[in-house]
């Protein structure tokens, strides 16, 4: 139910955006996410985009893991909230 | 480029993850339990529990939206579906939820306009293309779709479209997970906790399991390497005897949540108690809407009487959305219990306990 799919946003017009998964183009209200851009990855859930994904974030936390060797090594993982 | 997906799935960081929690997890039972449907569905469908040491147990709580709504919310749907020029529209896993005595796919047979819509925008659309009609919603769903039906209801409410209503019973994590944990049931070492809702609401909303329970809790993504990863934080916590919130999710999920869609759900909806099925009535676990926005309440703009509301006496959905059971200990479970053909709600959703476990009974080694 609560699922939401990553995708690209490709077209804005006020507040709807045409975002493409896997060469499908879907539809996505932008009224939580107003500042998003053409190019952003988003995760849509029920046509609203919820949340925008960091890239940076998401690379950097990938990258961690291919090096982590002991368990000291796995800080990089606890983000304090 | 990154695509956040495939990246989640490398077979090479998956053995490196699940390496790293062999060799730390402790020689003693770990009861981790994920609370949202769509994690329930990743465990399955990526046979994780496979991966993970024997000792660590994934309990599947009360997660699956469909399978939480009460039977009378059903019924009072299908009566709404049996009036005059209604038109229903609803997400597509609620047509076969079993209420006392039909679904609302009986309810369309016997000549109810029910439609499967894939937003609550598609029905406000529907409603303006259809303006001799009323059109009702079904507002169901945790934080995640909350906010979507009340900016569908703000819209209603700023375009004067006065033949859109919804009919909802959303419901919020919290005080769900704090009464399974109140009832004392279960042993629980860690909650996996919902990657999506906690985009809306912030993972500071778990800080009182931490605190006040002693028990971890990880935001967690949807892919394998996410769930390993918060699973895999979740057992560090517990061998380094620490309580505390963590997000595992953070290229989603932000401090605090989203903000514009917080603001929206609070302008349109008030917190309520709410039924629960197989916890019985939780305070303060609801929404509903606000006076304000009440001409595009359902509830209140029709009066349907229904007769009072008789679960499946058979069926043990309640004691798997507690964690108690697991769907094969139900006599019901594959029998006449199927997914073409459901007697509880958990078999109805793909997302419900019930439903993965038949989907995967073969990686599950459950007979029938």
């Amino acid at each position: 139910m609560c699922l939401a799919v990553p995708m690209r946003i490709v077209a804005i017009d006020a507040n709807r955006a045409k975002a493409e998964v896997g060469g499908v183009l879907y539809n996505a209200n932008l009224d939580f996410l107003p500042d998003a851009r053409i190019g952003d990855y988003i995760i849509v859930h029920a046509g609203f985009a919820l949340e925008k994904l960091d890239e940076a974030v998401a690379l950097e936390n990938l990258a961690a893991w291919q090096e982590v060797t002991d368990d000291a090594q796995t800080n990089h993982l606890r983000r304090p909230v | 480029m990154i695509k956040f997906i495939d990246e989640y799935r490398a077979p090479e960081l998956i053995n490196q993850v699940t390496a790293r929690i062999r060799a730390i997890t402790p020689a003693r039972p770990i009861n981790l339990m994920e609370v949202c449907g769509g994690h329930t569905i990743t465990i399955f469908k990526f046979g994780l529990k496979k991966l993970l040491p024997e000792n660590i147990n994934l309990i599947s709580g009360p997660g699956c939206p469909v399978c939480v709504t009460a039977t009378e919310f059903i019924d009072r749907a299908i009566a709404l579906a049996k009036l005059p020029d209604v038109i229903i529209t609803t997400f597509g896993d609620m047509l076969r939820v079993p209420g006392s005595r039909a679904s609302l796919l009986t309810a369309m047979a016997e000549g109810g306009d029910v439609r499967i819509c894939y937003s609550p925008m598609d029905a406000l659309e529907i409603a303006v293309n259809n303006p001799a009609k009323e059109v009702v919603f079904l507002g169901i769903g945790f934080e995640t779709t909350a906010p979507t039906t009340a900016a569908a209801v703000l819209a209603a409410a700023g375009n004067s479209i006065a033949n859109f209503s919804a009919l909802t019973t959303h419901k919020t994590m919290p005080m769900a997970m704090k009464t399974l944990l109140d009832a004392g049931e279960i042993d629980l070492h860690g909650f996996i906790c919902p990657g999506h809702v906690t985009t809306i609401t912030g993972p500071e909303i778990y800080q009182f399991i931490a605190d006040d329970y002693k028990i971890p809790c990880v935001v967690a993504g949807f892919e394998p390497l996410d769930m390993l990863t918060a699973i895999y934080m979740l057992v560090k916590q517990i061998a380094e005897s620490r309580a505390e919130v963590e997000n595992q999710y953070c290229r989603a999920v932000k401090p605090g949540g989203n903000r514009p869609a917080r603001t929206i759900m609070a302008e349109v909806f008030e917190a309520c108690d709410s039924i629960w099925r197989g916890l019985g009535n939780i305070p303060a676990s609801g929404l509903r809407i606000r006076d304000k926005y009440r001409d595009w309440d359902a509830g209140r703009k029709f009066k349907v009487g229904i007769p009072p509301s008789r679960p499946n006496p058979g069926c043990i959905c309640g004691a798997v959305m507690r964690g108690v059971k697991i769907p094969p200990d139900c006599r019901l479970f594959g029998k006449t219990c199927t997914p073409e053909s459901p007697e509880g709600a958990c078999m109805v959703s793909a997302e419900g306990a019930c439903a993965t476990y038949f989907a995967y009974r073969k990686i599950e080694d459950c007979e029938l």
